[in-house]
């Protein structure tokens, strides 16, 4: 005969917090957080009582006064009387574009050293390895260095240029011009072009009066200004690509109807590329050359030594890294699928094109996001060479002129941190979107 | 994330937590060793020579400190600062005086909270271009590329000088004056701006200068001195005064060679107060009372500094110019010792 008693009612008691070992983990924790908390708190009173001491408390107002120095790449208006907040922009702008111009490459580097790397080829693949072992092993601070003085040491100066038999030439029909203080190459530009329009003129109105009221527009005027050609184009460009697409489609039913498919390649290429050169054609498209006049090349796109130095070496470097993980994700996908494609009678670069790549692809990703983290992170090594990116000109000149050291590291961890967690947010979602779907 | 923070607030605090100290001279006498910032290497101001040791003009204030405060004037930690770190450096304790060719501005007075002490080159910005180019003014520069140190002065009254002109121009920023140097040498600038001393300096490191001119036009008036932190200002009389001393030692005829002898006793009674056979200046200023003797010792009073340095016997071949003495129509002038 059995009884059933009740288990003797448990009361909590303090002890419990250490003794037991269901809360104990928890107490460690709180207590741990708490520590780190007071740990921190205290820290950061620290600093702000002895900043305060030293007569320097935590102030942004400096951002909002003139400047007063100059950036040789600035893709905003910016002049020496501008704040020193739109230096900053400045600089952002600057990290970004090189950040972007970096990935691109890097990718395509490192997709191709990657792929190249497994070649059967002993010659191919030995060269690849090469590249890699060479590039990643080495900071890519020296990298950057050493291509900045490449182009400044070999390159030829502009008025080599000059004169009746110059040393060095233009190349391409003389438009374009590589010379040591940066590669010059013509700019896209209408004659007829319907202008720019201004953005967030209440930021600066005083500079907008004679826009506002039918007259020039200076470009000072507005946070920035948008080409109303480069968007007209896009447009046009999108929206044949767009009937592309339908005819694509149309072409697809009537494949599926009667057996038959139409040609789609002639009118695609025509829907896609007639507009876009009729509104080029309106517009008064035209190429400008650079011109060496007085010290330098005029007109053109001036791309600075700064900016290729540390654009190359950003990619080279993050490329071999790239080249790596592009390997690793091949080699993650069993061999029966290439066997399988081969046996279906693809051949060798269909099977890696169509096969092995796309769905290496979802492998690859995820470290890939963090590459492009660490390229853009890397691009604040552009005061190496005179690159004016955020860190050359909020974390640099601002810094230096007005002496805030604290508000402007405060501030450019700040703009780090918001680039990398957007980075970060965008390649998740296209990733999320992506990852194999498990059923 | 956590720890980002965490380390993150650590920093902060170690910049801050040196920013508050007891007084700059018992530091110095606890550790035995002048902390000065000095520059990364200009010849003539402050370099390095074969063996390692630390030369020039600027370098001459610190050691002149280093032997009154210290009594040996090789106690001296330099730390080679850029344009950049040097006011980082000095705000937060890691050097106790900078004698680094810094521009006296207000805001760097005022708003960064230093102390300069006083002037001991008075300078202006100037233009160095390549013979080759055939440029013989600043005003021929529209359009040019210019290499420049960034964090500097030189940046702001560059960026002036092109405006009020009308002229356009590039920047090429540049950390340390010896990448400026290889810039320029390798044409990627037409031309290389800073304080005319500076270029001098620059010239003077070239293999070829004559290759190259300095324009005629100063576009800025930079006067140079030692600095140091605000809120001790013991700490800031003695550099002022040691650097007033050095001075004064030239106006009034004492040299490195003659000072044993003057210290013995003259009938000027300023040499006197200076050199502490009258009076108690040096215990004012919380010294011994041959503390002047020791700094004149070290390189001699400001006239012989100069000549050894940046004179025109040095391959710089600077002119006294405006930093003559007073009596001389220059401006280097020190308050009396009295």
């Amino acid at each position: 005969m059995t009884t059933l008693t009740d288990p003797p009612k448990e009361s909590f008691r303090l002890s419990m917090l250490l003794y037991d070992s269901r809360y104990r983990s928890m107490t460690i924790q709180i207590i741990v957080l708490m520590g780190f908390m007071l740990g921190a708190a205290w820290l950061i009173n620290n600093a702000r009582i002895n900043l305060a001491e030293a007569g320097k408390p935590i102030t942004f107002g400096f951002l909002w006064e003139p400047s007063g120095y100059d950036i040789n790449q600035r893709l905003i208006d910016y002049s020496s009387r501008s704040t020193h907040a739109r230096a900053a922009v400045v600089g952002i702008l600057n990290t970004l574009l090189v950040a972007v111009m970096g990935c691109l490459t890097a990718t395509i580097i490192g997709v191709l050293i990657g792929v190249l790397r497994l070649s059967k080829n002993w010659m191919v693949s030995r060269l690849a390895a090469v590249y890699v072992e060479g590039l990643r092993n080495v900071p890519v601070l020296l990298w950057i260095v050493l291509t900045m003085a490449i182009m400044a040491e070999f390159m030829p100066q502009p008025r080599e240029f000059r004169g009746e038999n110059p040393s060095a030439r233009m190349y391409l029909f003389d438009s374009v011009a590589i010379t040591n203080r940066g590669v010059y190459i013509p700019e896209p530009k209408f004659t007829n072009g319907l202008g720019d329009i201004p953005v967030a003129m209440s930021l600066r109105p005083d500079q907008c009066e004679s826009y506002l009221e039918g007259g020039e527009l200076a470009d000072s005027c507005g946070l920035f200004q948008i080409s109303l050609d480069l968007w007209l184009i896009i447009a046009v460009l999108l929206a044949g690509i767009f009937v592309a697409k339908l005819n694509t489609m149309r072409a697809n039913r009537i494949q599926a109807a009667t057996g038959e498919r139409p040609n789609t390649l002639w009118v695609n290429l025509a829907v896609i590329v007639l507009p876009t050169l009729a509104v080029l054609w309106y517009l008064g498209f035209y190429l400008e050359r650079p011109v060496l006049k007085g010290f330098n090349f005029r007109g053109g796109i001036h791309m600075r030594n700064s900016l290729i130095a540390l654009w190359l070496a950003l990619s080279l470097y993050t490329g071999a890294f790239i080249a790596e993980i592009v390997r690793a994700g091949i080699l993650a996908i069993p061999k029966g699928q290439s066997e399988a494609a081969a046996a279906l009678g693809l051949r060798q670069g269909k099977i890696m094109r169509l096969v092995i790549l796309p769905q290496a692809w979802r492998v690859i990703f995820p470290p890939l996001i963090s590459q492009f983290l660490n390229l853009t992170k890397n691009s604040s090594l552009a005061i190496a060479v005179g690159y004016m990116d955020v860190t050359g000109t909020l974390g640099g000149i601002t810094l230096n002129q007005t002496g805030r050291e604290m508000e402007t590291v405060l501030l450019l961890m700040l703009v780090y941190l918001i680039i990398s967690l957007t980075v970060s947010a965008v390649m998740n979602a296209y990733n999320k979107r992506n990852a194999l779907k498990e059923r | 994330m956590k720890k980002s923070v965490f380390l993150g607030a650590l920093t902060i605090a170690g910049l801050a937590a040196t920013a508050s100290m007891a007084s700059t001279l018992d530091d110095v006498k606890a550790r035995g060793k002048l902390n000065c910032g000095v520059s990364t290497g200009l010849v003539g101001f402050a370099a390095p020579d074969a063996n390692g040791r630390w030369n020039g003009f600027d370098v001459a204030v610190c050691r002149a400190v280093a032997a009154a405060v210290l009594g040996d004037s090789d106690a001296v930690n330099f730390v080679p600062t850029t344009g950049k770190t040097r006011f980082t450096a000095l705000a937060s304790g890691e050097v106790d005086m900078l004698a680094r060719n810094t521009t006296w501005t207000f805001t760097r007075d005022v708003d960064l909270k230093f102390e300069f002490v006083g002037v001991n080159y008075y300078d202006g910005q100037g233009f160095m271009v390549p013979k080759s180019l055939g440029v013989s003014s600043a005003k021929e520069l529209d359009g040019a590329t210019v290499c420049i140190q960034t964090g500097t002065t030189t940046e702001l009254n560059l960026a002036d000088f092109f405006r009020s002109n009308n002229m356009s121009y590039e920047p090429v920023p540049i950390e340390t004056n010896a990448e400026a140097q290889q810039q320029f040498l390798a044409g990627a600038c037409d031309t290389l701006t800073t304080d005319a001393s500076g270029l001098a300096a620059t010239r003077a490191a070239f293999e070829n200068p004559d290759d190259f001119v300095v324009l005629p036009e100063i576009i800025s008036k930079e006067p140079l001195g030692p600095l140091v932190r605000h809120g001790d200002n013991q700490w800031g009389d003695i550099v002022r005064w040691v650097l007033n001393g050095l001075i004064s030692a030239e106006e009034l005829g004492i040299t490195s060679a003659n000072v044993d002898e003057l210290a013995k006793g003259t009938n000027n009674p300023e040499i006197n107060r200076m050199l502490g056979t009258e009076g108690n200046l040096g215990e004012m200023l919380g010294l011994d009372k041959d503390w002047l003797i020791r700094a004149i010792k070290v390189n001699g009073n400001y006239g012989e500094i100069f000549e050894a340095n940046i004179g025109e016997k040095t391959p710089l071949g600077l002119s006294r110019g405006l930093n003559a003495q007073w009596t001389e129509g220059g401006l280097i002038y020190s308050p009396p010792f009295r």
